[in-house]
């Protein structure tokens, strides 16, 4: 029983990583361009077919493809900023509505590039670790490496740097961040890359462990809203915070009892912070 | 706003021309393509009671659950309970309304985009409810072999409603009478109090109205005309499941809206009249089968980029056109008549 349970928190641990890239990434489009980005679960799948394309059909080695597909899926998010966010910056609900516009040619541009069925992408790694009966295999631990890896190196730019300074300017407070000249177009630009480019790895670094299809996104956007409601809308740590708690209630139900039901928890987790505490766990009361 | 209108004589034929259309167009169309009318008319009642709901200023991602709700509730009404069709269909359409209502309570809590993204997890419960409990729901494959719209036989007067074309007729006459009725609620003080809570919450509600009241009320009239459709649906497909009402098919509903503008009665159904003619007839018809979810998310994209208040905007310029013709030979600006917009 003990070794079912550490399995349980191992695979947790595993869709909790891989769910924190998702939704930091949409927090950060959220929290600088004030728009919700329904095509982010897309994105996730544009990233792993990048693995599809670069790995499993031209044979470079894992890492570089995913590093592939971080720029690809980066790039594809400035497209979006140019195209659609930067025209609609005063029409957030433009902005979602456009999104699902992208979402659609996104999917399509999957079905006719590579088919409707499930790819099915190598293993890159046979072995794991094993903690008693409990397996933690490579691929999934390098999964959770990763997160935390990116996540750090995002929390220290953000600090740090003084273009991180200038992105958590734009996202208190977009007039009075361009008013001490920092540049909206350009910090949104950034922005939209790395939110971009984290739901890109996510999608490549899973790959191998989902067998990715054009439909792919569509869960992972609506758990994604869910971790952000519950983390707080605009807040970072909390969508860490909370795409942990939700992985590990979502992952724990489903082994006890199942996967609908565990669906069922998880809304209804969202829907009781939204009643008792509507700017979630980490949220700071709305702006005017 | 309700702006004053006198119908003219070009509207008159106008509306002259556009009922001989709609009342004669299923003889000139394949028997698909009358499938598909019916689903449009009941589609045109989904988005003009959706504009209904918006009229208080928030944006719900539950209404094609409520469509769900009358759906399954007038189902299970005739199949599990003999109830007779059309009483089943308003038992449907009051389940809706009730369910509404109840949901009313944690979700007016809210406001925004946290009410809209609280409607969807409410309505996603509702859904995976149904998904998750075979006993009276079905599960995943729902309820089929719905009973259909009895026969109609007075006298020499036999109409089968198993053909599509008397069902379009049904179906149209219940939108007609719903859509008459909607509009009459907008215009009525209910509906100039929904529009007051929309642009000015405090304001009105520090003169005595009752925001929560009236935001609830939109939500049940709105999910009852909703489930409306929804029975209406279900007796015609004889069948529903989970499926049809899930987000991805709700996104259509919020495309349809937001493509045709909710300023105007109007807006909503030209939205969704326009993109189902252009999806179904245009795009099916170069035989564009694959790529016809690209190019409808590039009308929408071109859509909300270049006409940013929707099909119905091109309408309201027009209108204003004409009436600056033939009233005064100074042009109107279309702004100044259109004060309503913020």
């Amino acid at each position: 029983m003990p070794d079912f349970l550490l399995q349980t928190v191992f695979n947790a641990s595993y869709a909790a990583s891989y769910m924190a890239l998702i939704a930091v990434g949409l927090v950060l489009i959220f929290g600088v361009m004030g728009v919700v980005n329904f095509a982010h679960g897309e994105l996730y799948m544009a990233g792993a077919y990048a693995i599809v394309f670069f790995y499993a059909w031209n044979g470079l080695p894992f890492f570089v493809a995913v590093a592939l597909g971080l720029v690809f899926v980066g790039c594809l998010g400035i497209l979006m900023e140019l195209t659609l966010f930067r025209p609609l910056r005063t029409n957030p609900l433009g902005g979602l509505i456009a999104s699902i516009g992208f979402l659609l040619i996104l999917q399509t541009v999957a079905v006719v590039g590579f088919g409707l069925r499930n790819q099915n992408v190598p293993r890159v790694s046979q072995g794991g670790i094993t903690v008693g009966g409990a397996v933690l295999t490579y691929e999934r631990l390098a999964v959770i490496v990763v997160t935390i890896v990116l996540l750090a190196a995002l929390w220290l730019f953000l600090r740090r740097s003084k273009f991180g300074w200038a992105l958590r300017a734009c996202a208190q407070d977009r007039e009075a961040a361009a008013l001490q000249g920092i540049s909206i177009n350009q910090t949104a630009r950034y922005a939209m890359f790395i939110g971009a480019a984290l739901a890109g790895v996510a999608g490549a670094m899973t790959a191998p462990l989902v067998a990715p299809s054009p439909y792919m996104g569509h869960s992972v956007i609506v758990t994604a809203f869910i971790i952000i409601i519950v983390g707080g809308v605009g807040s970072l740590e909390g969508a860490v915070v909370a795409a942990i708690l939700y992985a590990f209630v979502h992952t724990f139900v489903t082994t006890f009892y199942d996967g609908v039901i565990a669906n069922i928890v998880g809304l209804l987790l969202m829907l009781a912070v939204l009643v008792v505490k509507p700017q979630g766990l980490f949220g700071v009361r709305e702006r005017a | 706003m309700p702006e004053k209108t006198t119908i003219g004589g070009a509207g008159l034929i106008g509306i002259a021309v556009l009922a001989a259309i709609i009342i004669v167009a299923p003889y000139f169309v394949t028997f698909s393509q009358r499938e598909l009318m019916v689903l449009l008319a009941i589609n045109v009642l989904v988005v003009a009671s959706y504009r209904l709901q918006t009229l208080t200023g928030e944006w719900s991602l539950a209404h094609l659950v409520m469509m769900g709700a009358g759906a399954y509730g007038s189902a299970l009404y005739a199949k599990s309970f003999g109830a007779p069709v059309p009483v089943a269909m308003i038992g449907g359409a009051i389940t809706a309304g009730v369910v509404a209502a109840v949901l009313s309570f944690p979700l007016f809590r809210m406001k925004g985009f946290y009410f809209l993204i609280g409607s969807f997890a409410a309505g996603e419960i509702l859904r995976l409810i149904w998904k998750r409990f075979t006993d009276p729901f079905g599960g995943p494959k729902g309820i089929q072999r719905i009973p259909g719209f009895p026969d109609i036989n007075i006298g020499p007067l036999h109409i089968d409603f198993f053909n599509p074309i008397n069902y379009y007729y049904l179906v149209l006459l219940v939108v007609l009478v719903s859509l008459w009725i909607l509009y009459r609620i907008e215009r009525s003080r209910i509906g100039l109090t929904f529009h007051a809570i929309h642009w000015q919450d405090k304001l009105s509600e520090s003169v005595g109205v009752d925001a929560f009241r009236y935001r609830m009320l939109a939500f049940v009239i709105a999910s009852f005309f909703a489930g409306l459709a929804g029975a209406l649906y279900a007796h015609n497909l004889s069948t529903v499941n989970p499926n049809q009402f899930d987000v991805n098919a709700m996104v259509y509903v919020l495309i349809w809206t937001i493509v045709g503008g909710t300023s105007r009665w109007y807006g909503p159904i030209l939205g969704v009249v326009t993109l189902t003619i252009i999806d179904e007839v245009i795009l099916r018809g170069i035989g564009a089968d694959q790529i016809r979810p690209a190019l409808y998310g590039l009308i929408l994209i071109l859509a909300i980029l270049f006409l940013p208040d929707g099909l119905e905007s091109l309408v309201i310029k027009a209108k204003d056109a004409l009436r600056g013709r033939s009233s005064s030979k100074t042009s109107v600006p279309a702004e100044a008549l259109d004060g309503s917009r913020d």
